[in-house]
């Protein structure tokens, strides 16, 4: 018989310390439904994702019950719309906008993502089209998500997208100001986009990936503080495979339902994603692992050096856990989905220099930040090309998903819902990048040698 | 063979055993193994249940087994063994 130890280990960490799936998401090549006619497009598109994740829902729910662990979210990514549309008008993306939220309501799905495109070295006129209307989709669908990835490292940065991206957050705002700006929640910009990514609102279906595939988010940060609280007075050393055991462990169950999710559907295992994903529920945040690794406050001196480390352990425990893993892959720090970070950015001890030195060691980005609603196109310009150049220079995924709240000022705090929290309205830096961004064009692919 | 591990954690009460193995018998869940331990007032026992001839859902089950434990101030739960084994297991 099992130990009982780890039976009541398990049982305690599913029950006290929030461990759960916090998503299946089955990914979904739209590449067949191409076709010249638009209402023929969305159509085979509806029908193709509706028959695919047709059982989706009901599979996760059996399987959250079976082996007692909650699956948060159910969702679909598909192909970036972008590379589907063909010679689509902004009206006709619109009609594909609404397609695809109706699927989601089909299916029962929380979000449905791969509103997308990739533009990292320049933009078909079938992306300009997309992009244009990512605002008004945003603003009339409920579940769809949209992403746009803007540079990668061997491509450099597209200067003309990140101008463009400006606007685009804006507007999402603006349009959305009745409902606290929420269309920029669901708009995310990134660079170096993983192809297999299962957390909303950045998963897109990519294009070097099978008909349909099943993707699993785990998350658990309620879990690894527990373990650290318990480990007590360790040296770094220690306290770093604490870390890796803990992550072993809730990755095996994000191996264990992606398996189960994968026969049950008849659908190819992609990854694992071996993220820490927090809630804004008390008890599952990524700002009190490092409060318990020892710093005061989340956002003091110390701070990268710990979610650096706490990173690289949830990496390197959970990799061995899992056949393929993929994904964002690290330690989310989105601040109003996350108790401990909204805390500490309320208190002003979490500022947003801080945030973005954290991206340059852990996953994904400026994350689920509110900025105040007059901040200027230029300078969300120049925060997108900042955190986007951190991504590009040390070859990994950076992301910004920042919301200028319509009519909120610093220390306003706004109220999103959900899983997606509430945050404080966070200062910023207003001096304009407005003559740099306007420069446009390509900021060059980085070398490679000379490291410094 | 499909076994499932029955929990049931708390307050120590005259008749838990008794009452969940006669919820096991009802839905022809055969119980393989069985331990339990109480420490000051606290009870845990763990069952380890073959399911090959259960005659429900797991899924209703594991609910009726949830609400045995809610009536009486327990917690108890029903899952696969998998789960254990590919967490504790290397």
């Amino acid at each position: 018989m099992i130990n009982t130890a780890d039976i009541l280990e398990t049982i305690g960490m599913i029950r006290e310390e929030n461990l759960d799936i916090r998503t299946i998401t089955m990914g979904i090549s739209l590449f067949d439904c191409v076709s010249d006619d638009e209402d023929r497009l969305c159509q085979k598109i509806y029908d193709k994702i509706t028959k695919n994740a047709g059982r989706l829902v009901s599979v996760g729910e059996e399987i959250a019950k079976d082996y007692g662990v909650p699956i948060v979210n159910k969702r679909v990514s598909v192909t970036p719309v972008s590379l589907v549309g063909g010679d689509l008008s902004p009206d006709g993306y619109m009609k594909l906008a609404r397609t695809l939220d109706r699927a989601a309501d089909a299916l029962g799905i929380n979000f449905i993502g791969g509103f997308s495109a990739l533009v990292h070295k320049g933009m078909t006129p079938s992306e300009r089209a997309l992009i244009s209307v990512i605002p008004d989709a945003l603003a009339e669908t409920g579940k769809v998500c949209s992403s746009v990835n803007v540079a990668t490292t061997k491509a450099g940065i597209n200067m003309d997208a990140v101008a463009m991206m400006g606007s685009v957050i804006k507007r999402a705002a603006y349009l959305t100001r009745d409902n606290n700006s929420i269309g920029a929640a669901k708009l995310v910009v990134f660079a170096n986009v993983p192809e297999d990514n299962p957390f909303m609102a950045g998963a897109f279906h990519g294009v070097g990936e099978p008909d349909s595939v099943i993707n699993v988010g785990v998350s658990g940060p309620g879990a690894v503080a527990s373990a650290i609280r318990r480990a007590g007075n360790c040296d770094l050393s220690e306290l770093s495979d604490v870390i890796k055991k803990t992550a072993f462990k809730i990755t095996r169950v994000g191996q264990l339902v992606a398996n189960e999710a994968s026969r049950r559907l008849g659908v190819p295992f992609g990854i694992v994603d071996l993220s820490l994903a927090p809630t804004p529920a008390i008890g599952d945040s990524v700002a009190r692992i490092l409060e318990n690794m020892g710093l005061e406050v989340c956002g003091g001196y110390g701070t990268t050096a710990a979610i650096a480390m706490l990173n690289d352990a949830v990496k390197k425990g959970g990799v061995m856990a899992s056949s393929h893993v993929g994904g964002l892959s690290g330690a989310f720090i989105p601040v109003s989905e996350d108790e401990g970070m909204i805390a500490a950015a309320a208190s002003g001890a979490l500022t947003l220099e801080k945030l973005e030195a954290m991206t340059a060691v852990c996953s994904v980005g400026l994350d689920m930040i509110v900025v105040p609603g007059d901040t200027s196109e230029a300078v969300i310009c120049g925060m997108i090309a900042d955190e986007i150049s951190i991504g590009v220079a040390n070859t990994k995924t950076t992301a910004v998903r920042v919301i200028p709240a319509y009519g909120k000022k610093v220390g306003d705090s706004v109220e999103f819902g959900g899983l997606l929290g509430a945050a404080p309205v966070m200062k910023i830096s207003e001096s304009s990048p407005a003559v740099f961004i306007g420069r446009g064009g390509r900021v060059p692919a980085p070398i490679h040698s000379l490291k410094n | 063979m499909k076994k499932a591990v029955i929990t049931v954690t708390g307050k120590d009460a005259v008749g838990i055993i008794a009452r969940v193995s006669a919820e096991c018998s009802e839905c022809q869940a055969n119980i393989i193994d069985i331990t339990q331990s109480v420490m000051s007032e606290y009870f845990a026992m763990i069952m380890l249940v073959e399911l090959d001839r259960l005659n429900i859902k797991f899924a209703d089950f594991a609910d009726r087994l949830e609400a045995i434990g809610r009536e009486r101030g327990l917690v108890i739960s029903a899952v696969h063994e998998d789960i254990f084994n590919t967490m504790h297991h290397i």
